[in-house]
């Protein structure tokens, strides 16, 4: 313990000596991940979607105003901005979420087309027909920018729906207007219409003496206001239905998601700690090689694994202090849960271990530090953007193998721990930890076989 | 101070395919200064490396632990944006030295810098930077120092100090003294004894004297030694 802690006191003295080396790196940790952060943000164009229509092609037809709609023609409207996968069950769509193959599954339930039915009659439903949406936990970015796409692809289909519901609306209001017959709740009614209505009432005033009761016609006024009385007690659910007859229902899929821009607070600092701690944990090791003094150091004064550990904590140690002063740095513009603060600082330190660990790695397999720099930077962009890739921005196959090859990398985990942690965010915080360990682990062990390669040689 | 002699008993290396030193045997005993030359390639750093344990050979030991030996590496091996007192204090508490600010104070004398003791390392002439090196190999105070072309990097003035603090070593101290070096001239000058290397096999053995003998016409020792190379077919 002794050397590893004169080694890190000797290291912190060099950057302390190289002031503007340091600040250059923060700055350039914070301004790099700040942008990225939120420009992870914006998703995909086109985003593939799950789709189960579960309503049999023979049931797609339903009446509005004497006409016969086929609801498949405002379904399609849904497609016009994302790419649908059709499947053949509920389950199947929801697997595809899972799997990360959709970014959401869309789902039709059976009944939708008789309470779209229901809902347009003036028989008003206690039920408006409703789709179904499941996204996935993993990023919220996804879950807004697809519940925005429906969200918009189902008000064009509402729209479409509520020109039809209009006309209706307009041949009930000549019914009220002129008189005629009309359906309700199966029985066929015939109304007497205000103008005539009035017409009556003016002829019954006008004949009768005074005391004289007409029984037939104070029958028929009767009746047109108890009717107007009753379709009033609609009227709540028929403008619905008018104004807005589809709704969706949103679920997510494996836990609970963030919110977008804490999920830009994540990714930003994800950035920032995977900057310092690969550069500075990198450079430092590759340091004792470009002052001659590896050699000296390992011949018996500290061991290799001493060595690669010390530069893990000394990039992990300035990697967490630049994080943490970013998110204090944000925390002046966007909300952040300090009451949660064990948690995020946890995995910020965890994450910070993880891309030290990889560092050294880097740092082993270079000579120098202009050497171990480049290939930091190198390393940087493409771990990061394959980590970032959402689910349904490529093929399933093609996603398989990022996240195989991202789960290489510690950006993934640190996003998912730190969104845990900041935010409450799905998966949850002990897997992305478990698998932050396994990594510092591996890189480790990668690194101390790496040094092998500096020998004797100075 | 160890009044035990270095030993180097059967010493072997490969590198894959290359055999870099073959069977290379000798003695150095405490207070003797002895220089391995040779032409370039001729394993003088590998045989370093390994006294130094730096490298393990492939065959043969070396008598003492490197614990025990003190080695100056041909660069400096030292922090730039360190001082030179800061160098002194983090490798002698490293080398666990039982009373670093002594040991430090003793390396600043010995290797005249106390007046640049705050300076850092990078700010200092190379010449300055490998009394460092120097003074960092032998904090420890160690009965063995290796020094691999200590005064390659030197000015005429600056090599004449640094083998005059050597040899000071060697005589005042008993310290046994190793170094390479292509310079002929001055591993005559300074060594008592000269082992030559070449293509990784010990040629020769022995005073500059007796090597010079070897070869009867040569008028000085670095025509002796070229000579020597000559007839053994190098």
């Amino acid at each position: 313990m002794g050397a590893l802690r004169f080694l890190l006191v000797k290291d912190l003295q060099i950057l302390r000596r190289s002031p503007l080396l340091v600040v250059l790196l923060a700055l350039y940790a914070i301004v790099i991940g700040l942008p990225v952060g939120y420009a992870v943000s914006r998703p995909p164009s086109k985003p593939k979607v799950a789709f189960y229509n579960a309503v049999p092609p023979s049931s797609n037809t339903f009446q509005l105003g004497g006409k016969s709609l086929d609801a498949s023609t405002y379904a399609d409207k849904l497609f016009d901005a994302i790419d649908p996968i059709r499947v053949d069950s509920r389950q199947a769509a929801i697997d595809k979420v899972k799997s990360g193959e959709a970014v959401a599954a869309l789902i039709v339930p059976q009944n939708v087309t008789d309470a779209l039915q229901s809902a347009i009659n003036l028989s008003g439903s206690p039920q408006r027909p409703t789709l179904q949406v499941y996204y996935a936990a993993d990023n919220p970015l996804k879950r807004r920018y697809v519940e925005d796409t429906i969200t918009a692809q189902v008000a064009k289909a509402n729209q479409a729906l509520g020109q039809e519901l209009t006309k209706v609306a307009g041949q009930y209001l000549g019914i009220l207007l002129k008189g005629g017959g009309f359906s309700i709740l199966g029985q066929k009614l015939e109304v007497l219409g205000l103008q005539r209505s009035a017409q009556v009432l003016q002829g019954v005033a006008a004949a009768l003496p005074e005391g004289d009761p007409k029984i037939a016609a104070i029958e028929q006024v009767r009746r047109f206001a108890q009717l107007a009385i009753d379709n009033l007690d609609l009227s709540d659910s028929v403008l619905a239905s008018i104004s807005d007859p589809i709704a969706v229902k949103v679920r997510t899929v494996d836990g609970p998601t963030s919110s977008l821009d804490g999920y830009a607070v994540a990714a930003a600092v994800t950035i920032a700690l995977m900057f310092v701690g690969l550069l500075v944990a990198a450079g430092m090791l590759a340091l004792e090689r470009e002052e001659h003094a590896y050699g000296r150091l390992v011949r018996g004064l500290v061991g290799r694994t001493t060595l690669v550990v010390e530069k893990v904590l000394l990039g992990a140690l300035v990697a967490a202090v630049i994080a943490l002063a970013l998110v204090l740095l944000l925390s002046l513009f966007q909300p952040v849960r300090f009451e949660r603060a064990g948690l995020w600082v946890g995995a910020l330190v965890a994450g910070a271990l993880g891309f030290g660990a990889m560092g050294v790695a880097v740092g082993a397999l270079t000579r120098d530090v202009r050497a171990s720099s480049l290939l930091a930077f190198l390393l940087s962009l493409p771990v990061a953007a394959l980590a970032l890739v959402p689910s349904g921005a490529v093929g399933a196959t093609a996603y398989d193998i990022v996240q195989v090859v991202g789960s290489l990398f510690p950006f993934k985990p640190t996003l998912q721990a730190l969104d845990a942690g900041l935010n409450n965010a799905g998966p949850g915080l002990v897997g992305a930890l478990a698998h932050l360990a396994a990594l510092v682990a591996a890189y480790v062990v990668l690194a101390r076989i790496g040094l092998r390669r500096f020998g004797a040689r100075t | 101070m160890s009044t035990d002699p270095l030993v180097a008993e059967g010493i072997g290396m490969r590198f894959g395919e290359r055999a870099a030193l073959h069977d290379v045997t000798f003695t150095a005993s405490p207070g003797e200064i002895v220089a391995v030359t040779g032409p370039n390639g001729a394993g003088k750093t590998t045989l370093l490396s390994i006294l130094a344990g730096l490298l393990q050979p492939t065959t043969g030991s070396v008598s003492h632990d490197v614990r025990r030996v003190g080695w100056v590496p041909q660069q400096a091996a030292v922090y730039r944006k360190l001082s030179v007192a800061e160098n002194l204090r983090l490798f002698a508490r490293l080398e666990r030295v039982d009373d670093v600010d002594a040991a430090v104070s003793r390396m600043l004398d010995q290797a005249g810098l106390r007046e640049r003791s705050g300076d850092e390392l990078g700010a200092l002439s190379g010449g300055n930077q490998q009394r460092v090196n120097i003074a960092i190999g032998l904090l420890s105070d160690p009965p063995v120092l290796l020094l691999d072309e200590p005064s390659s990097s030197l000015d005429p003035r600056q090599r004449e100090i640094l083998w005059s603090f050597v040899s000071g070593l060697a005589r005042e101290r008993s310290t046994t003294v190793v170094f390479t070096s292509h310079n002929v001239s001055e591993a005559e000058r300074y060594a008592d004894r000269v082992l030559v290397l070449a293509d990784g096999e010990l040629l020769f053995a022995g005073t500059p004297a007796e090597l010079q003998a070897t070869v009867g016409e040569a008028t000085d020792f670095e025509s002796a030694f070229v000579g020597f190379l000559h007839e053994q077919g190098h």
